[in-house]
């Protein structure tokens, strides 16, 4: 491969032999994964002790700011990227998303179910209190 | 200084065990002294011990296997036998206390000393020759993979001699298994076993999933890889994916042993009930772990024995991904009991059913795989054809159990217990006798004995339905599992049958070993000159049995399916001429490394200290684990170059036999 057939991702791993064409070096690309890091973490401690905002969107803002965290590590410290060499670790972390996902939501919709069927009855609690 | 470690801890006043600790403690004795008179520890250190080839490795994880299934055994007659005595006004021989730990020892141990090893050891060994590569990606971390899951087999058999194991189950469900309830140490040998061997487990499905994504063999696409390659890919995707939760739900217990936490207690805000969901979300997906590489055995069995490519490998592959997946939405059928509503129970009911689709698809594969096929009845087609019908069998009970209604009548009674059984041994035990029959004369230069390997099928195949038949119809009575002793009288006749049948299986457990001695004995004549016994198909019998340490001499191009048996046919259309000598290059391959040796003896001073609270020897074991890691990592020489003329005599030498 004696021409560079496209530019190297951000986050992307530098391996011997690649003469793509780098957008950063190495050390640049973390540096930058870590101011943006930096500043989303202090942008959510601002968020929830500042009463600028709109106190009910507060919750929803500190979400979406995780979210962007989440794909800050993922692409300039874990070289999450779209390139084709790359498939293999976007599916393994799809896969891993999904068993998150329903290890997560099934636990929670079966312990909800559970704590509403197997609470006991206000009146059972009070007998027990009597006791 | 040591914690809660004193003289008590050895079983002094109590007959039985120390008689069974006492024999145990000589054997062992006897080995070593046997080991250092014989003068093998040197030849043992260098190429066993230290080795991280990973044909090796995984013939040492066999033998685990099957060293802890003569254990895992014995637990299992000493039940049959007290459940077949303590009816009525007898009490057997076992006292509660003891058959409690029994019966939790022979879950644990079969499990997770047993099958596990005994799958992770058959891919070990079979996964990379089939890739056609010489190695795995990280051949030191199996090692460390190998004798991690040791220490926790370790851990686990020194319970029997200082101290005491759990009483809890094999699940250890709180909250029983708290500290209120089980003040002893066993709950904390169950518990620091399986962390240290869990870790093992884990280490080991990362390292083979990248040896399947990374490392195959030139033409060798994903379509291409023999069907136990990809059986081998979702039960390791399914390790990673699972064994955390496992590790994780372990630990919530641990630091409610320890720290006085509330995860799982029943005061202070604690739910026992979130300990049962967590231990499922890793249980379900762990018996589809056990059971996938054991399809993929038989997968290649069936194939290579009928002559045939195996019926509907797309579907083979497609039914393997589903399962992979659908494993971890079926859960919540442990425990249908525990009180969820009807649309919990129903939804986890119908995936249940649902996920016996694709194992349904390969049973109809194998069917027509013998099809029209010319089916030799070697040994590890007689465990392949009792694998259908006793594990179709199994299927079919579990379908039954998986209606949330009749698994409210069925739930913890024996019925359930024949049930497992029936799935475990049929599925995943049958599967590993193909696998240790299949692929022995590969790992050693000679097949196995043909007559005491089908004596040994029959013995587990009768004794199997003699144990568990009578277990379903006396679950359907109403007894329920893990009973020490029972009042109803009707019950004693089938569980005399049930010991019978314990009885027959152990014929079969003496056949295997009878077969193993004969066949070393006259190895002569069951030489595999041409390293391929079974006309195989895969790459693994392309290479002289037993393999040289760097597996191929040159790297195998692959065209098709069936690599191997294409290479062949295409050898017969079209002879080589005579002059043709490929060009050797010389090979590089890891040095052998005590790294995982040394790392699991730190493991096991700090598992043990852990568990007796010696805190001063808990730091001394990790330190020793964490400077082995430091000096693994600062080596500066880790791999040796095999000179072309050895490749180049050893090659030669197998090409001559092959073409005789």
């Amino acid at each position: 491969m004696e021409t560079p057939l496209h530019d190297r991702a951000p986050g992307d791993e530098i391996t011997a032999g690649d003469r793509r064409n780098a957008t950063l070096s190495g050390l640049q690309a973390y540096l930058i994964g870590l101011g943006l890091a930096v500043i989303l973490t202090g942008t959510s401690f601002w968020a929830a002790s500042t009463h600028l905002l709109w106190m009910p969107g507060v919750p929803i803002g500190l979400a979406v700011l995780a979210v962007a965290q989440m794909g800050i590590h993922l692409v300039f410290f874990l070289h999450i990227t779209t390139g084709p060499d790359n498939t293999n670790n976007v599916l393994a972390l799809a896969f891993g998303v999904l068993i998150v996902f329903l290890v997560v939501a099934g636990s929670l919709w079966i312990m909800a179910n559970l704590n509403a069927n197997m609470m006991p009855s206000p009146e059972l609690m009070n007998m027990q209190m009597q006791h | 200084m040591l914690g809660k470690l004193s003289w008590d801890a050895l079983p002094f006043h109590e007959p039985i065990d120390m008689i069974v600790s006492g024999l145990m403690i000589l054997g062992v004795i006897a080995i070593l002294a046997w080991l250092t008179v014989k003068g093998h520890w040197p030849y043992l250190w260098r190429e066993w011990l230290t080795s991280v080839d990973h044909k090796r490795i995984g013939v040492m994880y066999c033998v685990l296997a099957l060293v802890m299934l003569l254990r895992g055994f014995a637990d299992a007659l000493m039940m049959r036998s007290q459940q077949a005595l303590a009816a009525g006004g007898a009490q057997g021989y076992l006292p509660p206390e003891h058959y409690d730990q029994i019966f939790s020892a022979h879950g644990t141990i079969m499990i997770f000393f047993m099958a596990m090893p005994f799958m992770i050891g058959l891919m070990n060994f079979a996964l990379p020759l089939q890739l056609g590569v010489r190695d795995v990606a990280f051949p030191t971390l199996n090692s460390v993979s190998l004798w991690l899951t040791a220490s926790g087999v370790l851990l686990t058999n020194v319970s029997l001699v200082v101290g005491e194991f759990a009483r809890t189950g094999w699940l250890a469900y709180p909250p029983l298994s708290e500290l209120k309830y089980s003040p002893g140490v066993g709950v904390d040998y169950y518990l620091w076993s399986l962390q240290i061997s869990g870790v093992g487990t884990l280490l080991s499905g990362i390292n083979l999933v990248t040896t399947i994504l990374k490392m195959r063999a030139p033409g060798m696409s994903y379509m291409r890889m023999p069907v136990f390659c990809w059986t081998a890919l979702a039960s390791n995707l399914l390790i990673v994916a699972a064994f955390p939760i496992l590790t994780a739900t372990f630990a919530m217990l641990l630091l409610d042993r320890y720290l006085g936490f509330h995860f799982f207690t029943t005061d202070g805000g604690g739910n026992p009930m979130m300990y049962i969901n967590l231990i499922w979300a890793w249980g379900h997906p762990e018996v589809y772990i056990l059971i996938l590489p054991a399809f993929g055995v038989f997968s290649e069995v069936i194939s290579t024995f009928s002559g045939k490519p195996l019926f509907g490998y797309r579907s083979m592959v497609a039914a393997t991904l589903a399962i992979c997946v659908l494993s971890f939405v079926v859960w919540l059928h442990h425990f249908f009991t525990m009180g969820a509503g009807a649309d919990v129970n129903g939804f986890f009911g119908v995936m249940t059913m649902i996920i016996a689709v694709p194992t349904g698809v390969k049973v109809y594969n194998w069917l027509f795989t013998m099809y029209g096929g010319r089916l030799r009845f070697t040994a590890p087609v007689y465990w392949s054809l009792g694998f259908m019908v006793t594990f179709v069998l199994g299927g079919m009970t579990g379908v039954l159990l998986a209606v949330p209604p009749a698994d409210f009548v069925l739930h913890n009674s024996l019925f359930l217990i024949a049930h497992f059984h029936n799935v475990i041994i049929g599925g995943l035990l049958f599967g590993a006798m193909a696998g240790y029959t299949y692929w022995f004369p590969k790992a050693f230069g000679f097949t196995l004995h043909e007559g005491w390997g089908k004596a040994s099928f029959w013995c587990w195949f009768v004794g199997f339905y003699l144990a568990f038949m009578p277990l379903y119809w006396l679950g359907l009575m109403g007894m329920t599992r893990r009973m020490q002793h029972y009042d109803n009288m009707a019950w004693q006749p089938f569980l005399l049958v049930a010991a019978a049948g314990a009885l027959v299986i152990l014929c079969g457990i003496l056949c295997t070993i009878i077969q193993l001695v004969v066949s070393i004995r006259d190895r002569a004549g069951h030489r595999d000159r041409t390293g391929d016994p079974w006309d195989g198909r895969t790459l693994e019998w392309s290479i002289p049995s037993p393999p040289p340490s760097w597996n191929f001499a040159l790297m195998p191009q692959v065209e098709g399916e069936d690599a191997y048996w294409y290479m062949k046919r295409r050898a017969r259309e079209e002879p080589a001429g005579p002059g043709r000598t490929p060009d050797y290059e010389p090979i590089e391959m890891p040095l052998n490394s005590s790294t995982g040796f040394v790392t699991a003896f730190f493991a096991v001073v700090t598992g043990f200290a852990l568990i007796w609270h010696i805190w001063w020897m808990v730091g001394l074991g990790l330190v020793g684990a964490f400077v082995t890691m430091l000096v693994f990592a600062w080596r500066d020489h880790d791999e040796m170059e095999i000179p072309v003329e050895e490749i180049t005599r050893m090659d030669r030498a197998h090409r001559a036999e092959t073409t005789r």
